[in-house]
């Protein structure tokens, strides 16, 4: 047996090493990787290669993964792959179906490990960790922060009885260099980068939507999953760069129902690449007018008390979705229908365990 | 755009002072203070003499000027509550007050951090309360709008209100503390954000700061404990009375703001001691919050007044059996808004 330093056996095992799945959308390469290396390689990778699938994707030695490609996810999934984007990086949601892990991790392959102000690394996946594995506190602001963080806590007034917190369902990081603007803004400030290392992990408060970007996400497949599906974007669709955005408002309203949390802030990542403005403006234009109409739908969904599951809290959303928002365009009708196609893969590559179906008894219908 | 240009004749620095000698205090703050009107109000309990350095355009009150100038009245100014006296004489637009155990903070440069200013900036710039943006503040420098947040709420809503943090001692209750008497905040946190709509949070009066005109009256020295004490953790009038704030804010249309700047506040007081007297207090929350998430002001509640008086009414009603202490801060918030009214319509 090989001998071992005291190093070794003082070294704790990677967190969850064996419960989380990395995943990551591709259609270029995966050197971003290498930098990565040091924090991810313990963990197993699910790649989602999108576009030509003839291409070969190379994944560098030592990772432990699983790669699908176009043809995987029509041989997978059948007539149903039609709710997976093809030629838009939210073809990653089809990652988060055939992981059988608990948590997932996701992130672009632009992004590359970012410093902190005393120039140490980030181990952006560790934070994440930490992240959901810590309560979250959507009932009552706490000014400072994460309470839960190392030499904070919650502050004079916050009510005892929420000091518990629920659990997290979602870890939404950002990003150093190039922010996550959209088009017209990115046309305006060209060169602006994001310089800015802001200390602090908090929870979006229950009732409020964000904009979530799908660059830097973790999550508890087991609380959230079915829920986080990146819509009908890219080829033969009239939008982009909505997928993210989508998911987050989806997974907002069905965590506020259900009782869940959805942290923002740390960890960061360092962004590199910035997109042609021009292309994503194309890509966002209808986007751009269709959030006027959608975002006042999400602010005022409610979901009946018999939606217990994420599940089925997705297929309600749905048919409103299809009640509400087939009139501002009839691209809903058509994601309103993905969205039930995507739970129906969903079940069928994941189908309930005799313990879940219990546990999933709630109401009858 | 780093700053909005600051308007010094419409801010009044309000100042509680619970000890007599605010000699380093102000020389302390000086170089932040110096340009604008300072009220500094004695509390009533103090029997020394206040040491104030020279250099400042400050006017002084003491419980002799309280009684004079409001008269007979039910509200206590005594102890923190003694800063509110100063917000209701005041005439400008802008207020800005900080505890008096408290000193300029360093950033995470080594910068002194100039919290008038940044409260400033924090006033006169929109907040956006509607929709949670991930890059915090859109308005400072270096930051924006992220992608997905809807442009027809870009334009913002006024703020009414700038909490500010505190590094050292934090506001922890004082349970937590006792319980971590060695915690100290050393955390700078580089972020100013909107609190958004319908969220709660419990509002320190440490170093806060508001627009007068929009909430003034929203600020009220109401929820007195029994055993209400000199150190923050013997209190809880500001929290109710932010919360308050914030529920009218809400209300109206009007933002609130959280995060810089930060103060350094000193160590002070004993948490174990005051724990036997801030039990009431932590009690008092359990009730005060659920009550709060579910008032409903009218629609005819159209200024801050209108509005304290409705939810008076509401507190009296329904929190009002369950302990006295919530009958008799309804009747203060009513009284106040007897005694804001007349001032205001005093001639200057």
């Amino acid at each position: 047996m090989a001998a071992t330093t005291k190093l070794d056996y003082a070294k704790p095992p990677p967190p969850l090493k064996d419960e989380l799945d990395i995943v990551i959308p591709t259609i270029r390469n995966l050197e971003f990787l290498e930098m990565w290396r040091p924090f991810f390689e313990p963990y197993h990778l699910i790649i989602v290669q999108d576009g030509d699938p003839t291409k070969t994707i190379k994944v560098p030695d030592g990772f432990d993964y699983d790669l699908y490609n176009r043809n995987d996810i029509k041989k997978l999934l059948g007539p149903r792959a039609s709710c997976i984007s093809f030629k838009d990086s939210a073809c990653r949601c089809f990652g988060y179906m055939v992981s059988k892990k608990k948590y997932i991790f996701t992130i672009d392959d632009d992004c590359f490990v970012a410093k902190d102000p005393s120039g140490k690394a980030i181990n952006a996946l560790e934070q994440h960790i930490k992240n959901l594995l810590c309560p979250s506190t959507p009932f009552f602001f706490n000014t400072l922060y994460d309470p839960f963080a190392d030499g904070a806590d919650f502050v004079r007034g916050y009510p005892f009885s929420l000091r518990d917190g629920v659990p997290t369902a979602v870890s939404h990081g950002l990003w150093l260099n190039i922010p996550d603007y959209d088009a017209p803004t990115q046309l305006v400030k060209p060169l602006e980068r994001n310089q800015r290392y802001v200390d602090a992990v908090l929870t979006i408060p229950k009732g409020t939507l964000f904009p979530m970007c799908g660059m830097n996400l973790a999550f508890d497949r087991e609380l959230i999953g079915p829920a986080m599906y990146f819509g009908l974007m890219g080829d033969g669709q009239p939008i982009g760069r909505y997928d993210d955005m989508w998911a987050g408002w989806c997974i907002k309203v069905i965590c506020d129902h259900l009782g869940l949390g959805v942290k923002t802030g740390l960890p960061y990542i360092w962004h590199s690449k910035a997109s042609n403005p021009f292309v994503n403006l194309r890509k966002e234009y209808k986007g751009i007018f269709w959030q006027e109409e959608i975002i006042p739908f999400f602010q005022s969904v409610s979901l009946p008390k018999d939606c217990t599951s994420v599940q089925k809290c997705y297929i309600e959303l749905s048919k409103q979705v299809k009640e509400k928002l087939s009139k501002v365009d009839p691209y809903f009708d058509k994601l309103a229908s993905a969205m039930v196609t995507w739970i129906e893969a969903w079940e069928e590559i994941n189908p309930p365990t005799s313990a879940s179906s219990k546990l999933s008894n709630g109401t009858a219908k | 755009m780093s700053q909005a240009p600051i308007k010094d004749n419409e801010v009044d620095i309000v100042i509680g002072a619970l000890r007599s000698d605010l000699s380093s205090f102000f020389n302390e703050w000086r170089a932040y203070f110096s340009r604008f009107h300072l009220i500094i109000v004695k509390d009533p309990d103090l029997k020394e003499e206040l040491k104030i350095p020279d250099g400042f355009n400050l006017n002084v009150y003491t419980k002799n000027d309280i009684d004079r100038i409001v008269g007979s009245t039910s509200i206590s100014f005594s102890g923190y509550s003694c800063r509110y006296f100063g917000f209701l004489v005041s005439k400008k637009k802008y207020i800005i007050s900080i505890d008096d155990d408290c000193h300029p903070a360093k950033d995470n440069k080594g910068n002194f951090v100039d919290a008038v200013a940044q409260h400033i900036e924090n006033l006169t710039t929109p907040a956006t309360p509607f929709f949670f943006n991930t890059l915090y503040d859109p308005y400072r420098d270096g930051a924006d709008f992220v992608r997905g947040y809807p442009f027809s709420l870009r334009n913002g809503v006024n703020c009414a209100l700038s909490c500010g943090l505190w590094l050292n001692l934090a506001d922890l209750d004082a349970p937590t503390q006792a319980l971590k008497p060695s915690e100290r905040n050393n955390r700078y946190v580089d972020a100013v954000l909107t609190v958004p709509t319908a969220a709660l949070l419990p509002v320190s009066g440490i170093n806060i700061a508001f627009d007068r005109e929009a909430v003034g009256p929203a600020l009220f020295p109401a929820l007195r404990l029994a055993e209400e004490g000199k150190v923050r953790w013997e209190t809880i009038e500001d929290i109710w009375s932010g919360m308050c704030v914030k529920v009218i804010c809400d209300h109206l249309g009007l933002g609130v703001k959280t995060g810089l700047p930060y103060v350094w506040r000193t160590d002070r007081g004993d948490a174990v001691e005051s724990l036997k007297k801030e039990w009431e207090g932590v009690k008092l929350m359990e009730e005060v919050v659920p009550f709060l998430q579910s008032t409903m002001l009218p629609v005819t509640a159209a200024t801050a007044e209108d509005c304290v008086v409705e939810m008076a009414k509401t507190v009296k009603q329904q929190l009002g059996s369950s302990n006295p202490v919530f009958g008799h801060a309804a009747d203060s918030m009513l009284e106040w808004v007897r005694i804001w009214k007349t001032m205001v319509s005093r001639p200057s």
